[in-house]
């Protein structure tokens, strides 16, 4: 039972981070039919950009002479995470607006590989060897990093279960997150927008809504949440680096289909139960095949449910 | 007649290659250099890869990232068999002909294997449209590799290594000739028509009773033998068979070759692996940058001219080989197509 409930905070811990970065997917996919490949990229920005960014607000350790207070520890948390995301969420829409924008009435394929090209771009390109020395070195070089400790670390024990504050404030980071974007998409007009954008662009823009603007803002939040995403991630697994956005990427994209792309609470239950189906199938088996879990959850899936748990099943019209 | 013709036009490239093969095989061993042996032997699995994967990205219009896991399927395959037969020779042939009947075993089994792989891979995702089946080959790529690095039979994540020397000029002539033949000859054939015909309008094709997902699987089949083939080839020239070789990075590499060249051209294939495997060459120096200049080169590419450099146009399509070839086709019947 214990073994059971410790899989079970660890694979919410996972799901949540998946949940993030799959909604990023979905909604992309909603408005433009695109599987944006650069995504999982953007949430190893993410992380990356909360490195620099603690440092340049001088980040200090819990154990440092004299301890930070809980006021700073918070203050500068906040700074870092919020900043993290307003850089990726400019990033998501240079991406956009330059790589996608332009190919957007051709045919899907070069789409597709134009979003391959982005994405081997931000993992290749943060693995150069550093170009600017100065105030900061970047890009980071292929050599593993380690995220500064935000926070202290403090664990408790809760029925024989190992649980730390990083997994409850993670946890809590996330569902709010996800409380807001599913304000923002059912009760806002940009909300309203995207998903009349998703439903038919064309006639969306007949109707005067900005379908460029909405295309933008979409990428703009899923990127946020990814960098959000990537923060928590980087805060109870410290170990960054440029390449591991990809794996995270694709078991997101993953947790997307399995929720039914397109489809936002989708998104998130999809999330959650790849983590939780991850964490179970390799705390009770044989954990050298944790990766392979998710794609044989995609193609029984793709096999069984192909519009996933969510989703509405389209026919193809011609 | 007509089938003289027929079998001609598959194996007169070889009956043309091979001595030309085995004379400049035996020139460059006269001239002794090494490094323009393994030069070559690389611009020549990359042909192979490139065309072989055009077969299912260009021709069928699939988008498949996975083609660096047959190559390790293969190469894995051959490996085995040329380390486990090292030791035996036929005692009623010399030494370097036994050697080399075993590596054509070798070389048969590994495009048997990749192709077994190709189904298992296939079946499952080539029901999918082309973004989900991107996905779901990276994934399988990777998986593959995973495999290997979890198998203590394969050497884990160290590899297989000390492989005999087998591959030479005339094997990696010979299956590059092979690849191009193979898709010169599918795009005449029903098969290749059906492949062209899913590619424009997958809808349409079915509709119109093409069995699209038979189609595909054979197509995702050929393509991963072919890859297998090549896998093969470079293990036995490097002497090494390691995860590390076979990573998606591998497979982005070919994507790129494919892209540049134009999908769907076989000509554009070959030019464009020969170019970039020898530009690459050159700039040495700059391998840290080889990456990006690759994300780089696709994302312009399919901004300013996303047909490739060829389009889908082929060498054989000018005007100067068309007259000729129509004014002999004419009375055999230019349809006909028999198994490459």
């Amino acid at each position: 039972m214990t073994e059971f409930l410790q899989h079970l905070v660890n694979g919410l811990s996972v799901g949540t981070i998946y949940a993030l970065v799959a909604l990023g997917y979905t909604m992309v996919y909603g408005v433009l039919k695109l599987i944006n490949f650069a995504h999982g990229d953007v949430y190893m920005v993410g992380a990356f950009a909360g490195y620099y960014l603690s440092d340049l607000v001088g980040v200090r350790p819990p154990w440092s002479d004299p301890p930070p207070g809980a006021g700073e520890t918070f203050v500068k948390a906040t700074i870092v995470t919020m900043g993290s995301m307003i850089i990726c969420g400019l990033l998501g829409y240079l991406i956009e607006r330059f790589a996608y924008r332009p190919l957007r009435h051709r045919a899907r394929l070069t789409s597709l590989i134009t979003a391959i090209g982005v994405s081997f771009l931000l993992e290749f390109g943060f693995q150069l060897s550093p170009l600017m020395k100065s105030p900061i070195e970047f890009p980071p070089g292929p050599s593993p990093r380690v995220f500064p400790a935000l926070l202290e670390r403090s664990g408790y024990e809760v029925l024989g279960v190992n649980l730390s504050n990083y997994d409850v404030i993670g946890l809590a980071v996330a569902i709010g997150l996800m409380l807001g974007l599913q304000w923002i998409v059912y009760r806002t007009r940009f909300g309203t927008a995207m998903r009349a954008v998703s439903f038919d662009p064309q006639v969306a823009g007949l109707m005067g809504i900005p379908v460029n603007r909405i295309i933008s803002w979409t990428f703009v939040l899923g990127s946020a949440l990814a960098a959000a995403a990537g923060i928590i991630n980087a805060v109870s697994r410290p170990r960054i680096e440029p390449l591991f956005g990809l794996m995270a990427g694709l078991k997101a994209f993953v947790a997307a289909v399995l929720g039914g792309i397109g489809s936002v609470p989708g998104a998130m239950v999809g999330g959650l139960v790849l983590g939780l189906a991850e964490e179970y199938v390799a705390g009770y088996t044989d954990s050298s095949y944790r990766d392979a879990i998710a794609f044989t959850v995609l193609i029984l899936v793709l096999l069984v449910r192909p519009a996933g748990l969510f989703g509405r099943l389209t026919v193809e019209k011609v | 007649m007509v089938l003289l013709r027929q079998l001609l036009r598959s194996f007169l490239p070889f009956l043309v290659g091979l001595p030309l093969l085995f004379g400049f095989q035996a020139a460059l061993q006269a001239a002794g250099s090494q490094a323009y042996t393994l030069l070559l032997t690389t611009v020549g699995v990359n042909i192979i890869l490139a065309v072989s994967l055009n077969v299912v990205n260009g021709a069928t219009g699939q988008f498949s990232l996975g083609h660096a896991g047959f190559m390790a399927v293969g190469a894995y395959t051959a490996a085995k068999i040329t380390l486990a037969l090292a030791g035996i020779k036929l005692s009623f042939l010399p030494e370097v002909l036994s050697d080399q009947i075993f590596f054509a075993l070798a070389l048969a089994a590994a495009m048997a294997m990749a192709g077994l792989a190709g189904v298992l891979v296939g079946l499952p995702s080539l029901r999918l449209r082309g973004d989900y089946l991107a996905i779901v080959t990276l994934g399988f790529g990777e998986i593959i590799r995973s495999v290997i690095e979890n198998m203590p039979s394969l050497g884990q994540a160290t590899g297989l290594s000390g492989l005999p020397l087998r591959t030479n000029l005339v094997w990696v002539g010979v299956s590059a000739l092979a690849t191009v033949v193979m898709a010169r000859r599918l795009s005449v054939s029903t098969q290749g028509r059906a492949l062209f015909a899913i590619r424009e309008d997958e809808v349409a094709a079915e509709a119109m009773g093409v069995d699209t997902t038979g189609y595909k699987v054979r197509a995702f089949v050929i393509s991963a033998a072919y890859a297998g083939l090549a896998g093969a080839l470079i293990s036995h020239a490097i002497l090494l068979a390691t995860p590390r070789m076979f990573t998606f990075v591998r497979s982005i590499e070919v994507v790129v070759m494919i892209v540049l060249g134009g999908l769907g051209s076989i000509t554009g294939s070959v030019i464009s692996a020969v170019l970039l495997t020898l530009g690459l060459e050159a700039l040495r120096e700059f391998q840290a940058y080889r990456m990006v200049v690759y994300a780089l080169l696709l994302i312009v590419l399919m901004l300013l001219r996303p047909q490739g450099i060829f389009g889908t146009h082929e060498l054989w399509d000018l005007k100067l080989f068309k007259k000729r070839g129509a004014a002999k086709a004419a009375p055999g019947g230019a349809g006909a197509g028999g198994a490459p």
